[in-house]
């Protein structure tokens, strides 16, 4: 009977019924809309560098981040490789020896990053072969280099040339040699083009004098959602090594400070939005709850209890509520499924902007049910503190004087 | 049997700048199977008094037995069960639930009671019958006239197999048929189910149709007379 009363109540007004169950529901879509393309993006972005450069956990020495210096290397063992590919949840351990030397050819010379690298291993976290413009890739020991295009251009140095590096060594130990350049990379990111020299990792052992020695580890995941207990299992393997497992939340700090930062804005942005939202459905109750109270009045006077009442308005906001909250996740769904499967171009300038930082120009949805979940209890919240107004009308209500208020 | 008993009851509102006595002094005794109006002039109390008869309003001071329970001392959340179980009530016009049907509105006061689903089916379509609505029993109260929810009114009100229907100008806004004909069967539910009825009201042909008539002025019984009428044209 409760239920009747509720249901039909709700349809007394179906107009009104309808713009509230729809202001809900644009709430809700535009909510799910907006941030399933922020955290969406967010997360592209985090993949991107992550991809790009650090991997998801890198091991080092104890320091060597803050210093990057090539006395803070450390040597790598089979048996440590091995330990650390043999957690599930590692796809790749790729070593990487990275210092400074002067690159000249000539009459030109600058400072440059020399990284060594095992080709193969590389390809499988960073994929640097599809920036390789001219030339050959790297063989797994081969003695060439490869030069980024726009330092590349600084030396007027090409491919087949030989390049000359000079700096210093493991232990300050001096480090010269000479090294014809297989390919030209170029890299979409400014920076990384004007300094990048790649070389092969025993080639670049040698030149610094540092055997078997390297200065990260960087480990690509299966599943990056669970690199907390991924790093657990590391840190266990790595303990008496006197090395640290840093995952990339440590190692991109300004990334994570932006998205941060982004975030908090539009999570204000929604904010208002349901704050809107509530006003919206808080107005709705109190016309539902004052166009009523004459006959709130004759109820309670012929014998209905008032929890009674109060349950059956209580309902009527929840079916409101649900009306709002199932339409929206419904209609959303498709939308934001669709854009998560045919992520959005960015256009023009913005696109350009985006692609020279070495980011695909795309806008990308997170499909999130969590999220979901999340938003569809904040609209609930709601609903359930507007249904508060009609029942402390009710636990107030007076007989005579509900029955005597005029509509 | 003595069903309403007042017991020196006074109503005062001093809320504005002069005390309304609304209900001055009232002590009377209503038996079971009575058929009352009670008469008055506009103001005279007779609002005020059925009020608190009916359990809606405390007095300011003075006793309200209703079957030998003194409703006066009963908390708020008994007397609204109290009410249900008792007193039917009939008020002057939107009576109904509106979302609604007749047939519902009259098994609503029996669900709130808990009565058996059977017996609520059985009693809902003979008491439309009985006050001549079994035709439109799925019928919502908007589409009904005055005359009509006011029968389902009370029709709603016996649902509830009250000690006695309280009816506060019942017809105050029906035509003169409609009024002869809420009438006809109020006093027909009096006279065959032993129904007691008190009602108040304006209009001198509803006057005349009750056995009792109680006539008060400025919250005070003027005069209590109970008259010869024609039952059914027969006496
Ligand atoms: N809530 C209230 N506050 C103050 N005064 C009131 C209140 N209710 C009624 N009164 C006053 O009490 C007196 C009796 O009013 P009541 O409504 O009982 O009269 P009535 O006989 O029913 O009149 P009517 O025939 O117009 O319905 C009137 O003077 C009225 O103004
Ligand atoms: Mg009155």
């Amino acid at each position: 009977m409760l239920y009747t009363l509720a249901w039909r109540n709700i349809w007394r007004n179906k107009r009104r019924t309808l713009i509230t169950a729809a202001s809900v529901l644009s709430a809700l879509l535009f909510a799910l809309f907006t941030r399933s393309m922020q955290i969406g993006t967010y997360a592209k972005m985090v993949d991107n560098l992550v991809q790009a450069y650090t991997g998801y956990i890198q091991v080092q020495k104890k320091g060597y981040w803050e210093n990057k210096d090539i006395n803070q290397s450390f040597k790598v063992s089979d048996t440590l490789v091995d330990k650390i590919s043999s957690i599930l949840n590692v796809s790749a351990v790729v070593p990487r020896l990275e210092y400074f030397a002067l690159a000249s050819f000539e009459l030109q010379a600058k400072g440059s990053a020399i990284i060594g690298i095992d080709p193969e291993k590389e390809e499988k976290l960073t994929h640097l072969k599809k920036w390789l413009r001219n030339g050959v890739f790297l063989s797994t020991d081969d003695n060439g280099v490869l030069i980024a295009s726009k330092l590349a251009g600084y030396l007027k140095i090409n491919v087949g040339d030989t390049i000359v590096l000079i700096g210093q060594g493991y232990h300050g130990v001096s480090a010269a040699g000479k090294f014809p350049v297989r390919g030209i990379l170029r890299f979409p990111s400014p920076d990384l083009d004007g300094q990048m020299i790649y070389m092969s990792l025993p080639n670049c052992q040698e030149f610094f004098s540092a055997e078997n020695r390297v200065t990260s580890l960087a480990l690509n995941l299966n599943n990056p959602d669970e690199l907390d207990r991924t790093k657990q299992l590391i840190d266990e393997i790595i303990r008496s090594h006197n090395l640290v497992a840093m995952p990339w939340q440590e190692m991109l700090v300004e990334l994570v400070q932006y998205i941060k930062q982004d975030n908090a804005s539009g999570l204000i942005m929604l904010a208002i939005l349901y704050l809107v939202v509530a006003f919206g459905v808080f107005g709705t109750v109190v016309m539902m709850t004052s166009e009523r109270i004459r006959e709130f009045g004759i109820m309670v006077s012929i014998g209905m209890k008032k929890w009674k009442l109060a349950v059956v308005t209580l309902l009527e906001m929840l079916m409101l509520g649900v009306l709002g909250i199932f339409s929206g996740v419904i209609v959303s769904l498709p939308i934001i499924g669709y854009y998560y499967l045919h992520p959005v171009n960015y256009g023009g300038d913005m696109g350009e902007l985006i692609e020279k930082f070495g980011f695909e120009p795309k806008m990308y949805f997170a499909l999130q049910p969590d999220f979901y979940v999340g938003q569809s209890l904040i609209v609930a919240l709601i609903v359930l503190c507007a249904a508060c107004y009609p029942m402390i009308r009710i636990f107030k209500l007076k007989e005579i004087k509900a029955i005597h208020s005029r509509m | 049997m003595e069903i309403i008993q007042l017991k020196d009851l006074y109503k005062i509102y001093d809320e504005g700048a002069v005390a309304v006595n609304a209900v001055n002094g009232i002590s009377l005794t209503i038996s079971e199977g009575e058929f009352t109006a009670i008469v008055g002039p506009s103001g005279s109390g007779k609002t005020t008094l059925l009020n608190l008869i009916g359990g809606l309003d405390r007095p300011t001071s003075g006793e309200v037995f209703i079957n030998g329970t003194e409703i006066t001392k009963l908390k708020s959340k008994e007397l609204i069960d109290f009410r249900l179980n008792n007193i039917g009530f009939v008020f002057q016009s939107y009576n109904l639930i509106p979302v609604l049907t007749a047939h519902e509105n009259v098994e609503f006061i029996m669900q709130l009671q808990n009565k058996p689903l059977a017996e609520r089916h059985k009693r809902t379509i003979d008491l439309l019958e009985s006050v001549g609505l079994g035709d439109k029993k799925d019928i919502r109260p908007r589409h009904l006239s005055g005359g009509q929810q006011q029968r389902v009114a009370v029709a709603r009100a016996l649902a509830s197999k009250p000690r006695f229907i309280l009816a506060d100008e019942p017809t105050a806004n029906l035509d003169s048929r409609a009024t002869t004909n809420l009438l006809d069967i109020m006093e027909r539910l009096n006279h065959e189910e032993k129904i007691t009825f008190l009602f108040s009201t304006h209009d001198q042909r509803v006057v005349n149709k009750a056995h009792r008539v109680i006539t008060i002025e400025d919250g005070k019984v003027l005069s209590d007379i109970y008259q010869e009428v024609l039952v059914h044209g027969k006496h």
